[in-house]
């Protein structure tokens, strides 16, 4: 194993841990401030995927598919939270469940009805359609470097947003006790509405990002929604800052599992019995990882350290 | 939810003595609903397509064909497959995209004694062991696509291939049907999680192997990730990929130029060069607005297949034996070409390696680029007792 592999699927992970943090910022904060459990998060990434790929197809520019398709899934955002989330917000943890499972049933559905089984194309934009030559044979695309970049701005940016400012101190009040903040005047629905928008962006964000790396179906927010959960419930609920580590870290746990277990085990037990166990222990990492968290520290990692 | 379609015939067309007539039923189930329907609505198009040209008749008598979906779930088909047999009384069973859907299934219908044409599913059990006069098979055994990979790299020279598929039973059998025709050095074999979207620590792991070639079986939209990321990282022009069930023309819609001069093993192509597939692609470009793909192709050849055995029973479908006899005869002209049952059921057929293209109309296609195999029959028929 040479060091520039090790370090090429560090990158790897880095950038597939990005993704999630995109995905996990909105759930994290839609969960842990707003109490409400939105299994239909995974669907704000597919729809973000779709539009953008629709709006690409038309306009034939990326960056402005891009535009078109973020307005497009806050819109929609906006349209399911006026029509459903708002009234499941009040009710227990196990309607909101049903009620959010619901949507993840109507929009997939929706989408093959509209769009077909098949995957729709989206292309990386022309200007990213390079790569960093590492070694003679080890090469890093350029686009995902590109994803990389914004997960980090959008990191930074979302710490200031809730660290620095008005209007994040009143979310992060408003997660600790409801009640007074919206006693003490301030319109908590009108905040939580903004909070969900925003994650609601983010997550269509990720989807877009993703959407020229994978195969952009109805059915591609239930993987990823499995994914984010376990990065909220390590990172500890409520925690933007939580969900940013812990995304990194899951993502670099399950890329150098996959890459480097089965022959780490080789070494150890054997060829034919790592070639059986390795791989399905690899894709079983990062849910023992998940496991010995909630054994040792149940709120999570980074819970209760005022990293809200 | 039953997908019912009925595509009756009209009874006041036909001459007075088929007026009275019990139309032929054939019952067709795919998977249509769920991540991997696909497949199943280009086999059903192209089923369909064969149907209409025939005027929805089959050997002359007016036909109803009943169409359900499986959902790729093993005991939703085993019920569907009930209702077909006990309710709707199909005189045919047909379809199937999935092997596990179809090992379920096969039992049922054999236990009533049904008559099968599975149009894509062909399980090792059902061409070995545990075949049956009732079973036939209209596309490959599912190790054949994989072979024709095999002796590709073979016949190539490929010293080194590193060989790549979902950790599961599909996946572990179309390595091994590779190896079967390969003889050079496997340098990595992995195995990657089935459903799994991010490529890229096993695209750097190829990278730095820097093999001849890879293989790889990764269907649906594993596969389109994996081309897609492949491409990106560089490698499809410098290490030749080689794969089965996994760049056709129901992902190339996706992948687009990403899947430009990849290689795999088919039995068809759009472009072989027969009358019979001339007037079916373009048949089934009129229809739907794009090219067929393998699947549609199967599903076209299962009409004209039912078809000729109904002419050659003189649209009699009462004698069981009679008809089995029929179908096992293959009494039709195939969109690829030369086509036979083997004794076990299943196809003895040339194989292809074709290379995915963009067309001069800017649609892209698999192309054939050579001949692997002629007259291939599967790995199993020897274990298969029936005469």
């Amino acid at each position: 194993m040479s060091s520039t592999l090790f370090l090429l699927q560090l990158l790897n992970g880095l950038q597939f841990g990005m993704v999630l943090f995109l995905v996990a910022a909105g759930l994290t904060l839609v969960f842990g401030v707003m109490d409400f459990i939105n299994l239909a998060h995974g669907v704000q990434y597919t729809l973000g995927a779709y539009l953008t790929a629709l709006c690409v197809a038309k306009f034939g520019h990326f960056g402005l598919g891009l535009v078109a398709g973020l307005l497009g899934a806050l819109i929609l955002g906006y349209v399911l939270e006026w029509l459903l989330f708002g009234v499941l917000m009040h009710r227990s943890h196990l309607e909101q469940v049903l009620g959010t499972f619901g949507v993840i049933l109507v929009v997939t559905d929706g989408l093959k009805m509209l769009f077909g089984p098949a995957p729709l194309p989206l292309a990386v934009p022309e200007a990213f359609q390079w790569s960093v030559r590492l070694t003679p044979t080890l090469v890093y695309p350029a686009w995902r470097l590109a994803i990389m970049l914004a997960g980090v701005v959008l990191a930074l940016v979302l710490w200031w947003l809730v660290a620095k400012t008005r209007l994040g101190m009143l979310v992060r009040a408003g997660s600790t006790d409801r009640e007074t903040v919206s006693a003490l005047g301030v319109n908590i629905d009108k905040l939580f509405r903004l909070v969900f928008a925003f994650g609601a962006v983010l997550a269509a964000f990720a989807g877009a990002m993703a959407g020229p790396l994978i195969s952009i179906e109805p059915t591609m927010g239930d993987n990823i929604l499995i994914l984010a959960f376990v990065v909220i419930v390590v990172g500890g609920i409520g925690s933007v800052r939580g969900a940013f580590f812990a995304a990194i870290l899951i993502g670099v746990v399950d890329t150098l599992g996959r890459a480097f277990l089965t022959g780490w085990l080789a070494g150890l037990v054997g060829k034919p019995a790592a070639a059986s166990v390795g791989p399905a222990l690899a894709s079983m990492l990062i849910y023992i990882l998940m496991a010995l968290v909630l054994a040792v520290r149940p709120q999570g990692l980074f819970a209760g350290a005022g990293g809200k | 939810m039953n997908l019912k379609s009925l595509l009756m015939a009209s009874a006041l067309a036909l001459p007075a003595f088929a007026a009275q007539a019990e139309p032929v039923k054939i019952g067709f189930m795919a998977t249509l609903s769920g991540p991997s329907a696909a497949l199943g609505v280009h086999m059903r198009n192209g089923f369909q397509l064969g149907m209409k040209e025939l005027g929805n008749t089959l050997g002359g008598q007016p036909a109803e064909v009943i169409v359900v979906d499986d959902e790729l779930k093993p005991d939703v088909g085993v019920a569907k497959a009930k209702g077909l047999i006990e309710r709707d009384k199909v005189d045919v069973l047909t379809g199937i995209v999935f092997s596990n859907v179809m090992m379920a299934v096969s039992k049922v219908a054999n236990d009533a004694g049904t008559i099968t044409i599975s149009t894509n599913a062909g399980p090792s059990p059902l061409a070995g062991k545990g075949c049956t006069a009732n079973f036939f098979q209209i596309s490959t055994q599912n190790d054949m696509n994989h072979e024709v990979m095999g002796k590709y790299a073979q016949d190539k020279g490929f010293k080194r291939v590193v060989l790549m598929a979902p950790n599961y039973q599909a996946g572990k059998d179309a390595l091994a049907g590779f190896k079967r025709f390969y003889k050079g050095e496997v340098v990595d074999e992995m195995f990657t999680q089935l459903g799994q979207l991010d490529f890229s620590a096993e695209i750097a792991k190829i990278s730095a192997a820097s093999p001849d070639a890879i293989f790889t079986f990764m269907p649906g939209g594993m596969g389109v990730a994996l081309v897609k990321q492949y491409d990106q990282a560089g490698l499809s022009k410098k290490i030749p990929f080689l794969s089965a069930f996994t760049v056709d023309e129901t992902t190339l819609p996706a992948t687009k130029e990403a899947a430009e001069g990849m290689f795999s093993g088919a039995q068809w192509a759009p472009n072989l060069d027969n009358a019979e597939n001339k007037a079916f692609v373009a048949a089934y470009e009129k229809e739907f607005g794009a090219p067929p793909s393998l699947y549609a192709s199967q599903g076209y050849d299962l009409a004209k297949l039912l078809d000729g055995a109904l002419k050659a029973t003189g649209g009699k479908v009462s004698d069981k034996a009679a008809l089995r006899d029929a179908i096992a005869k293959a009494p039709f002209k195939s969109v690829r070409g030369a086509f036979k049952f083997n004794r076990n059921g299943f196809p003895v057929q040339d194989q292809f390696v074709v290379k995915a293209v963009k067309r001069a109309d800017g649609q892209f296609v698999t192309e054939s680029v050579a001949k692997v195999f002629t007259a291939h029959q599967d790995a199993y028929v020897g274990e298969c007792p029936l005469k």
